[in-house]
């Protein structure tokens, strides 16, 4: 239920896309994001997308934990 | 210490910018002259997953992982779940639901039971299946169980507009949805089990917002933090919290930025509300949550199951014995139980949180050596 898979868009056709989850591909409802495409890293949750996911998350992650280390 | 060695090389398909070690260090240095420290995780998938990852085992001895109402089949009342038995039973009736609804038992058997029995009940993976039987199927009724959060309720949304909009009337929804805040809020206010700070869910967060949990922070005076569900993800965060405990301060603190943004995914919120509105809700093991439910408006009444089927209010009492009321409520733990690994196991459940993959027995059971 709480279940959400990171897949990627391999391919998109109207408001469906193909997304491959390392070997298995299932089709996906695109209606709750914009500006998905072919390529994009998404969070699937029960048949649909419900965000597309930032592949620059590291970078992001790295400052919150230097912030976080300011409480040391 | 130095932390210098945080600064990681990628892993997998994100780059993780810091090693599982160091983290448990800095945790186990931020902690080692705190009190007893009590975080509350809310979703289904952090109770797996910690359990999964044995977590607890690699923390220091006074930091102590509580599992909440974070399973949307653990938290849906025994009433909805008589009322899906009720209805699966009648002639002409299709119904589907998520795999895990299946087998949670009530007095009159479980939707399992049901479909043993011959009756036409159908496991989906996604609830817009719903639409396609009920197109496929023009004289039966079709009704899908809607449960969950934030996460799913938006999923039932599309579900009935599209409906609405292509004219299919053999479909209807019994809406259990819940919404995740103000039960969070009840629950913390309480004190009874002594929360000291909240693991935010990545997911309910990823549609919400980061936000909608700010509360945590402002109003009830606890650290939170949202959490994503890979080990190094749930550690970060409780190294955050940790970090706010020893430094006295209490903000809402996103560690889940690669999902979660500050306001959310403003389509599926505004999804949710263009179709249903705020209600009173039935929570297991929380008792009736005002404004935690959702119900449909009244351009989409019609989809209602319960006034469809001419539901009205049931009674069906929990299982004699059985603890999930209180370990949803954080105050007692799975082998407090005397059902639990005896006569409750995921084969032959008792109550909803040893059926569910993500419920919190069920992770105790599965993971006990962990």
């Amino acid at each position: 239920m709480c279940l959400a898979i990171p897949g990627e868009i391999k391919d998109i056709s109207g408001s469906e896309a193909v997304v491959d989850y390392g070997g298995v591909s299932m089709h996906t409802n695109l209606q709750l994001v914009e500006n998905a495409s072919v390529g994009d890293i998404v969070l699937v949750h029960a048949g649909f997308v419900i965000q597309i996911l930032d592949k620059d998350d590291g970078h992001e992650l790295q400052k919150l934990i230097e912030e976080a280390m300011r409480f040391i | 210490m130095s932390f210098k060695s945080l600064l990681k090389k990628p892993c997998g398909l994100y780059k993780m910018p810091y090693d599982i070690t160091d983290l448990k260090k800095g945790i186990e240095k931020l902690s080692e002259n705190e009190k007893d420290i009590s975080i509350m995780e809310v979703c289904g998938t952090h109770t797996a997953n910690i359990r999964r990852f044995g977590i607890p085992s690699i923390l220091p001895h006074n930091i102590r992982l509580v599992s909440g109402p974070g399973c949307p089949v653990c938290v849906t009342s025994q009433q909805d779940i008589a009322a899906a038995v009720r209805i699966a039973d009648r002639d002409g009736v299709i119904f589907a639901c998520f795999g895990d609804m299946m087998r949670v038992p009530c007095e009159n058997g479980s939707l399992y039971s049901l479909y043993e029995k011959g009756r036409d009940v159908r496991l989906i993976s996604s609830p817009m299946n719903a639409l396609s039987i009920a197109s496929d199927n023009p004289d039966k009724q079709v009704v899908y169980f809607g449960i969950g959060f934030e996460t799913t309720a938006p999923h039932t949304a599309a579900l009935v507009e599209a409906a609405y909009n292509q004219g299919i009337k053999n479909l209807s929804v019994l809406n259990a949805h819940k919404t995740m805040p103000k039960a969070v809020s009840q629950l913390l206010k309480s004190k009874q089990n002594n929360i000291s700070a909240l693991l935010c869910p990545g997911h309910v967060a990823s549609v919400t917002g980061s936000d909608a949990f700010s509360f945590v922070s402002n109003e009830l005076d606890l650290p939170a933090a949202v959490a994503g569900f890979e080990a190094y993800d749930i550690l970060a965060a409780i190294f955050c919290i940790t970090g706010m405990i020893k430094s006295k301060k209490t903000e809402c603190i996103n560690m889940y930025p690669r999902a979660v943004t500050k306001n959310g995914n403003k389509i599926a919120q505004d999804l949710i509300y263009k179709v249903m509105e705020p209600k009173d809700a039935l929570w297991r093991g929380l008792g009736m949550i005002p404004g935690s439910g959702l119900k449909f408006r009244e351009k989409y009444a019609s989809y209602d199951a319960f006034k469809r089927f001419e539901i009205e209010k049931i009674e069906s009492a929990e299982p004699k014995g059985c603890l999930c009321a209180d370990i949803l409520r954080g105050e007692r733990i799975p082998p407090e139980c005397i059902h639990f690994g005896v006569s409750c196991t995921p084969e032959n459940p008792v109550g909803p949180c040893m059926v569910s993959a993500e419920g919190c027995c069920s992770a105790y059971y599965y993971f006990r050596g962990a």
